[in-house]
Parts: structure tokens; C-alpha cells; sequence
């Protein structure tokens, strides 16, 4: 009867339903695994000097990581200390001062505008307009004045940090409860008081969590440093030195790898990229879940 | 003056004051920057949208003119075909995350979705030319599209949920109790309910991979030339935009910035389209 | 009972390690209004629901025991054919927000995959809404969204999509506790033409309801039956204690 078909149906539905869900999940332990795996052979060649080798020699077969690892924590955390008063300032402005109204509500959809600029064109916009003005404080400050290197790319990568760090803290800060910012008002608190005593210091759980998946984009941000960065395999002396990131070393040099080794090698940096990335969006997420309860 | 007078009021007076004009002035500079970039990029750009821009395909190096058609192509074919890859299997995951709330399963692979939304998107190029371009040797389209189908996953698989989530059971209850089967009670009675939020989701997927490059540059990597075939390496706009950025020709330039608006206005007409959905589609229960 | 259609035997209901429905054993009249009473949480809407195997969709449900409608057993049946012989009306209106009212009425023939003609599905859908009563009121807005309609008119719709699927039995659960007094006065005026054609279980609160529309009432106390008669029986001249303080609204 029809009935049989219809059972049928549902089963391969349901297993169908279970299959796929099984399969995104394995997904993340797959990619591990794809990753470590193409990067064994540059592995068990580097060793674990490669970690804080300075050297990147493609030719000579000489690879160290350690320029890469400068440049991308420098230009993360520097891109994360630029944004934080902004990001923080357009939170209060949005979560705290003005939670609702149409204005209020216009400008949260102004700065989520921010978010879609792709990075290749905020790499092209640095380019052309804070890259040279980077050039000119180079040249007052009498250094060479490439206008790329890791400041410029900083100030980019902040401007495009912001609508997500403003809306996790937003909603981070929009979720304080009443009771506790009236007991602080009827203290005699001033509104910046009960900001920077209250309401702050009881979400800083989530303010940090916001501030983590931040830095979690930074570090994987590629595009828009490649092109402001400056490309330069040696480790910077100071924050207006050319650098590279591991995501940027990787875009650019990957399609041009010759040799098992160094492709090897660049999945490696890939590796440690994915790594990082994950560990630090998985303590991220389980801050804000903890936050959210 | 009472014995309770606090001291130094007036110096917290002025703190304040002070303090809400910081956060002012930061907002409104964040404000000032979107409008500034974003005029700076119109600007730019307009002047190079015309019909040769659209029509044309690159000419070669050092001759001026040429578009953006490869390009245009290009993106399309392979947002598309990831949109085909991501949809069906972003709404099943998204059905059984919602099906099985409460579940240690449920929980993570839930946590394995928001992980895999923080994965740089060159990593996924990297693992799908590990998988795809290396053992087939050649660059494509269609690894292209795998690889921008799972940076799609997350936002569908979210919104999927969160919006079947908020169904009232009894409606199930109702095709259920008429004796439908859990697959017909799904496709033809769920799914159309929460069809407004699945459909944002897959819009927010598009809007979120129409401007990536990273993972494209070992996948699709590029071609110059007119390409229909998937199985053949193609070009985005996104692409051509990074390429001619970094070349020192003007020409190439112009066509980048015509290029860069052309992106940026479709994206924001489809952060537009899912704002409108988000408060229109709303279907009574 | 002569004429049984639906029969329990030692029916259990438990949720996890919680025992709702402690072992029922009862007889429902064909073509007779049955009503089931009894305080919240006495189990009534649980073992209605039992008869639809609608605990399948609650993982933590345990349905224990045998219900036959006619011969067959209920759990050895496959469910998709129980639900079709067994219609529901829930409390909350609940039709497809997505379809139209015809789409709605007709529903229980497309969701199961039933292809029909044109002709087939407009007789159908007229038979239907006449016997709610709701025809005249929709015949020239068939089209329109079934949830356009009243909350009354909505909870017509839901019985005209039980009824057009012709079932043996028709599951009530308290169906008119979501609506205002006029529309209630009117479904219970139908279920009461109904009583000559189908087989009507209904959950109810509302006593004078009970008194009103069915043939037999159950009532049900701490997932127990206490008492089953004619209606006229139990309300004027309980047997049991309980029952008795129910009906005169010392609990409940």
C-alpha cells in the first residue's frame, strides 16, 4: 500500500536529516586531519625550530615561522587596541545610552554597513587613502616611507573589526540587568560611574568573549592585509616596518610554491592558523554561553 | 551642606561630562568613516560603470579598456552552485538541530557550526585543494563552489533553526494528527511556515561569500577569458579586484574601483532585502 | 458494550519515571459523544492523545498496555494509518497558516500524498464545511488565508479538516476553551448533528458542555477512572464520591 513508501520515506528522511548533521560536525576533525597531514613532510623537515626560525628561505629550503607569527600577532592586537574605544564607545552609545529609537536604530545599520565592504576592497580603499597618509607621517618621522606595513594594515583591519565587536558587546551590555544599574543610580552614581563601575566590570565575561572572537577574525583576516602589509618575510623592527601575516604568506606565496616541501610548509602555517583560530572561538563561544545564563 | 555631602562632586560632574562626550565622539566617528569610505568607493567608481565594464571581457596586459564579463560570470556561476550545494544541506542540519533540541549530540554539532563559522576562509581553500584540485590536478569552478558552500553552512544552518524553533508544536501536531508523515509534515508544512527566516538565512550566506577571495585563489583560481564549464578555473569580481589592486596599471585600477562598486551595492541590497524580510515575512500562527 | 469501537486494556501513560495514566480499562460507544472530565492533570488529554499515538513525538512518553479500534491493535498499527482512521480537533486553532481555507480543509488528502481531481476535491471541501456549518459563511473566499477567518470560524476549519477525511473516530481536545461563548454555543450545536454519524471523544472542562453534547461521560481523577455511565447518570446521581464533589465544583 502506500503506506510501505511512505514509512520508507520518512526513514530515509530522518537518516538523511542525521547523516548530514553528523557530517558537518565530523567536518572540523576532518579538516584537522587534511591539514596535518599535508603538512607532515614539511613537519618532519622544519622540526620545531620552524616555529621561531627567522629565516623564510624558499630556495635554500630554509623555512621559519617566526616573521609570520610576529607580524600576525602584531598587526591582531594592534587592529584590536585601535577598534576597542570605538567599539566600545558605539556599544554604550547603542546598548546603553539609546537601546531603542529610530535613530539609534539607523546608526547600528550605518556601522553594520561596515560589515559589507568585502576585505579586498577595504585593501584597495587602504591603499589608495590611508596608505599614503601612513607615507606621510613616514617621512616626518624620516624613515622610509613605503606607506604598507603593519600600522596601515592595523588601522584597516580595525575599521573592519568594528560592527562585530560592537554588536556582540552591544547585546552583552544590553542584557545588564535593571535592578543592578538602578541600585547603582540610587547611590548617587553619575552615568559614567555606573558604566565604568557597574555595568563593565559585571560584563566583562562578555566584553572579553566579544574581544576574543574579534581578535579570532583578525587572525584570519587575509585579504585586506595582504595588500597592506608590505609582503616582507623579515621580522619588523617597528610598527611601520613591511611584515606578513600567516594568512597573508599563504595567499601569496601558495599558487607559486615549487617543491613538496614548501607548499608542505605553508599548509603548516595553515595548520597553526586553524589552530589557533579554533581554540580561540571555541573559549570565545563557551565565555558567551556561560554570560548568557 | 549636609554632613553627607559627597566630596569632589563637581570633579565627577565634569568626569561624566566628560565620558558621554568621549562616547559621542567615538560613535560619531564610526559613523564618519562608514560614510567616508563608502563615498570614497562611489566615487571612485561610478565613472567606470559602463556598458564596456559589463560586456567586455580583460584585454591583455598593457592595453587599455576591457571589463569585467569573465568576472561577473564567474561570481555568479559560483555563488550559485554553492548556494545549490549549502541550501539543502544548511536546511536539514538546521531541521535536525531543531527536531533534536536538548540533545548532547544536538549541542555539538551545534558548537561545531559556530566553530566552522570561525575558520578562515583560507584554510577552507587550502582543505579543498588538498581534496579536490591536487588529486584532479586542475583548477575549477566547482571546487571553488565547495569551498564557498561551507563558509554558507552556518548562517543557513542558524537562521534554519532559530526560525523552525519558533513554530508552535501543535501545528506539527495538526499535519501529524491528519496522518502525515514526518517527512511530508516537514517540506509541506514547516518548512513553508518558517519559510521567511530560512530564506534570510540563505541570503545572509550569499551576501556573506559574494566578496571572498581567500578561498577561491587555490580553488577557482582565475582566468582571463570567458568560462561557462565548471570544470574549469573561473574568475570573480572579488578576484580580478585583488589582482588589479596590486598591479601599477591605471587602467586596471579603474576597472577595480568599477569592480568594488559593483560588489558593495550588492551586497548592501541584499543586507537591504533580508532587513525588509526580517519584518515583513512574518507568518501568523 | 454493544458497538464498541475503541477499547482499553490496562492503558498506561508514564513520562520518564512519572506514572500520568495508571492502567485504564474502558469502552467507547460507536456513534455516541463520549466526554472525558476530571481535574487538570487527571490524565485525560494524555490518554486521548495515547488513541492518536501522538506520545510518539514526546521522547520521554511511554505508552503501555493495548487500545483496539475495532479488532486491531492501535500500537501494532502503523501510525500514519491510526491518524488517518482517527481525526483531532486540538484547543488552539491551529490550520495550515500557510494554505488557504480550501487548501486547509483538503489538507488531510495532499499532506498524505492522495491525488484527486478537481471535482473530487471541491465535493469534498463543500461536504465538509456544510457539515461545520462554515460553508455559507467562506463558499466565495475559498481562496483566502485560512488564517483571515475568526478564532471560531478557524476551530470550524480544523473539524471541517478532520471531517472531510471521513475518520471512524474524532479526537476533541477541548476544543472550545480558546473561544469566546458564541462561538462555542455553535461548535457545540454541530458536535451535537455530528453525534449521529461519527464516533466523538471530547476532553472538556465545561460541565454543562458534558451535560449537554455527550451520550457517556468518563471521569478521570490521578490518572484513575473513577467513574463511566450515561451521562444523565453521572451527573444527576454519581456513584462516586470524588465525581460527586467534581461535578458541585468543590475542586477542580
Amino acid at each position: 500500500m502506500k503506506n510501505r513508501w511512505r514509512v520508507l520515506e520518512n526513514k530515509i528522511f530522518v537518516r538523511w536529516l542525521s547523516f548530514v548533521s553528523i557530517v558537518t560536525m565530523i567536518l572540523l576533525l576532518v579538516f584537522f586531519l587534511t591539514l596535518l597531514i599535508s603538512s607532515w613532510p614539511a613537519i618532519k623537515a622544519n622540526g620545531f625550530g620552524f616555529l621561531w626560525g627567522k629565516t623564510w628561505d624558499p630556495v635554500a629550503n630554509n623555512f621559519g615561522m617566526l616573521p609570520f607569527l610576529v607580524g600576525t600577532l602584531i598587526t591582531s592586537f594592534l587592529s584590536l587596541l585601535i577598534s576597542a574605544p570605538f567599539s566600545i564607545a558605539a556599544a554604550l552609545f547603542l546598548g546603553e545610552y539609546y537601546p531603542k529609537g529610530l535613530i539609534p536604530n539607523i546608526f547600528r545599520n550605518v556601522i553594520e554597513l561596515l560589515a559589507a565592504i568585502p576585505s579586498v576592497v577595504y585593501g584597495f580603499w587602504g591603499l589608495y587613502t590611508v596608505a599614503p597618509l601612513v607615507s606621510k607621517i613616514e617621512m616626518k618621522l624620516h624613515m622610509p616611507a613605503p606607506g604598507v606595513g603593519i600600522f596601515t594594515a592595523s588601522i584597516v583591519l580595525s575599521i573592519m573589526l568594528i560592527p562585530y565587536s560592537v554588536s556582540l558587546i552591544r547585546q552583552v551590555i544590553s542584557m545588564t540587568p535593571v535592578a543592578l544599574k538602578e541600585a547603582a543610580y540610587a547611590l548617587g552614581s553619575t552615568r559614567a560611574e555606573v558604566i565604568t563601575k557597574v555595568i563593565i566590570p559585571s560584563n566583562i565575561s562578555g566584553i572579553s568573549a566579544g574581544f576574543l572572537l574579534s581578535l579570532g577574525r583578525a587572525l584570519g583576516e587575509t585579504m585586506a592585509v595582504t595588500i597592506l602589509i608590505g609582503n616582507s618575510p623579515e621580522i619588523p623592527h617597528n610598527i611601520f616596518s613591511p611584515s606578513y601575516t600567516m594568512a597573508s604568506v599563504i595567499a601569496n606565496e601558495f599558487t607559486e610554491a615549487v617543491g613538496n616541501i614548501y607548499l608542505s610548509t605553508l599548509i603548516e602555517v595553515g595548520l597553526l592558523l586553524f589552530v589557533v583560530t579554533t581554540i580561540i572561538n571555541i573559549i570565545g563561544r563557551i565565555i558567551i554561553k556561560r554570560v548568557s545564563y | 551642606m549636609t554632613p553627607y555631602d559627597i566630596q569632589g562632586l563637581k570633579g565627577r560632574r565634569i568626569k561624566d561630562k566628560i565620558f558621554t562626550s568621549m562616547v559621542w565622539l567615538l560613535t560619531f566617528s564610526c559613523l564618519a568613516v562608514v560614510f567616508i569610505i563608502l563615498f570614497y568607493i562611489f566615487e571612485k567608481g561610478i565613472g567606470s560603470l559602463n556598458w564596456a565594464l559589463f560586456s567586455q571581457n580583460p584585454k591583455p596586459v598593457g592595453e587599455t579598456g576591457g571589463g569585467l564579463l569573465n568576472a561577473i560570470v564567474g561570481s555568479l556561476m559560483v555563488v550559485t552552485i554553492g548556494a545549490i550545494i549549502a541550501i539543502p544541506v544548511g536546511v536539514s542540519v538546521g531541521i535536525y538541530l531543531a527536531e533534536n533540541r536538548g540533545r548532547k549530540l544536538s549541542d555539538r554539532i551545534a558548537l561545531a557550526v559556530d566553530v566552522l563559522q570561525g575558520i578562515p576562509s583560507i584554510v577552507i581553500g587550502i582543505v579543498i585543494y588538498v581534496w579536490i584540485v591536487k588529486p584532479t590536478g586542475k583548477f575549477s569552478s566547482y571546487s571553488g563552489s565547495i569551498a564557498l558552500a561551507i563558509m554558507m553552512l552556518p548562517p543557513i544552518i542558524k537562521n534554519t533553526e532559530e526560525t523552525l524553533i519558533l513554530i508552535p508544536t501543535t501545528l506539527k501536531e495538526a499535519s501529524l494528527a491528519l496522518g502525515a508523515s514526518y517527512f511530508r509534515t516537514t517540506m509541506k508544512v514547516m518548512l513553508p511556515a518558517g519559510i521567511g527566516g530560512i530564506f534570510s538565512g540563505c541570503i545572509i550566506g550569499i551576501a556573506r561569500i559574494a566578496g571572498e577571495v581567500a578561498p577561491l585563489l587555490f580553488t577557482a583560481f582565475g582566468n582571463p577569458a570567458l568560462n561557462f564549464n565548471i570544470l574549469k578555473p573561473v574568475d570573480t569580481i572579488p578576484k580580478v579586484i585583488f589582482t588589479y589592486a596590486s598591479s601599477p596599471y591605471d587602467d586596471w585600477h579603474r576597472i577595480a574601483w568599477g569592480g568594488s562598486v559593483i560588489l558593495v551595492s550588492f551586497i548592501i541590497l541584499l543586507n537591504t532585502i533580508i532587513k525588509i524580510f526580517e519584518s515583513r515575512w512574518k507568518v501568523q500562527f | 458494550m454493544e458497538g464498541t469501537i475503541l477499547r482499553t486494556e490496562n492503558l498506561r501513560v508514564s513520562f520518564g519515571d512519572n506514572l500520568v495514566v495508571k492502567g485504564i480499562n474502558m469502552e467507547i460507544g460507536e456513534k455516541k459523544v463520549t466526554a472525558f472530565m476530571g481535574p487538570s492533570g487527571c490524565g485525560k488529554t494524555t490518554i486521548l492523545r495515547a488513541i492518536n499515538r501522538l506520545h510518539e513525538l514526546t521522547p520521554e512518553a511511554k505508552v503501555e498496555g493495548k487500545i483496539f479500534l475495532h479488532t486491531e491493535n492501535i500500537n501494532e498499527m502503523e501510525a500514519m494509518t491510526v491518524r488517518r482512521r482517527v481525526g483531532m480537533v486540538f484547543q488552539r486553532p491551529n490550520p495550515f497558516p500557510t494554505m488557504s481555507i480550501f487548501e486547509n480543509v483538503i489538507s488531510g488528502f495532499t499532506l498524505n500524498g492522495i491525488k484527486l481531481k478537481s471535482d473530487e476535491k471541491n465535493h469534498i471541501v463543500e461536504d465538509a464545511l456544510k457539515k461545520v456549518a462554515l460553508w455559507e459563511e467562506v463558499k466565495d473566499h475559498l481562496k483566502k488565508r485560512a488564517t483571515s477567518l475568526s478564532g471560531g470560524q478557524q476551530q470550524r476549519l480544523c473539524l471541517a479538516r478532520a471531517v472531510a477525511m471521513k475518520p471512524e473516530v474524532i479526537l476533541l481536545d477541548e476544543p472550545t476553551s480558546a473561544l469566546d461563548p458564541l462561538s462555542t454555543a455553535k461548535i457545540e450545536d454541530l458536535l451535537y448533528e455530528l453525534k449521529g454519524n461519527y464516533t466523538l471523544i471530547i476532553v472538556t472542562h465545561n460541565m454543562q458542555q458534558a451535560a449537554r453534547i455527550s451520550d457517556m461521560t468518563a471521569f478521570f481523577y490521578l490518572g484513575e477512572l473513577l467513574e463511566y455511565d450515561d451521562t444523565k447518570k453521572v451527573f444527576t446521581n454519581p456513584k462516586n464520591e470524588k465525581t460527586q464533589n467534581y461535578i458541585t465544583g468543590r475542586f477542580g
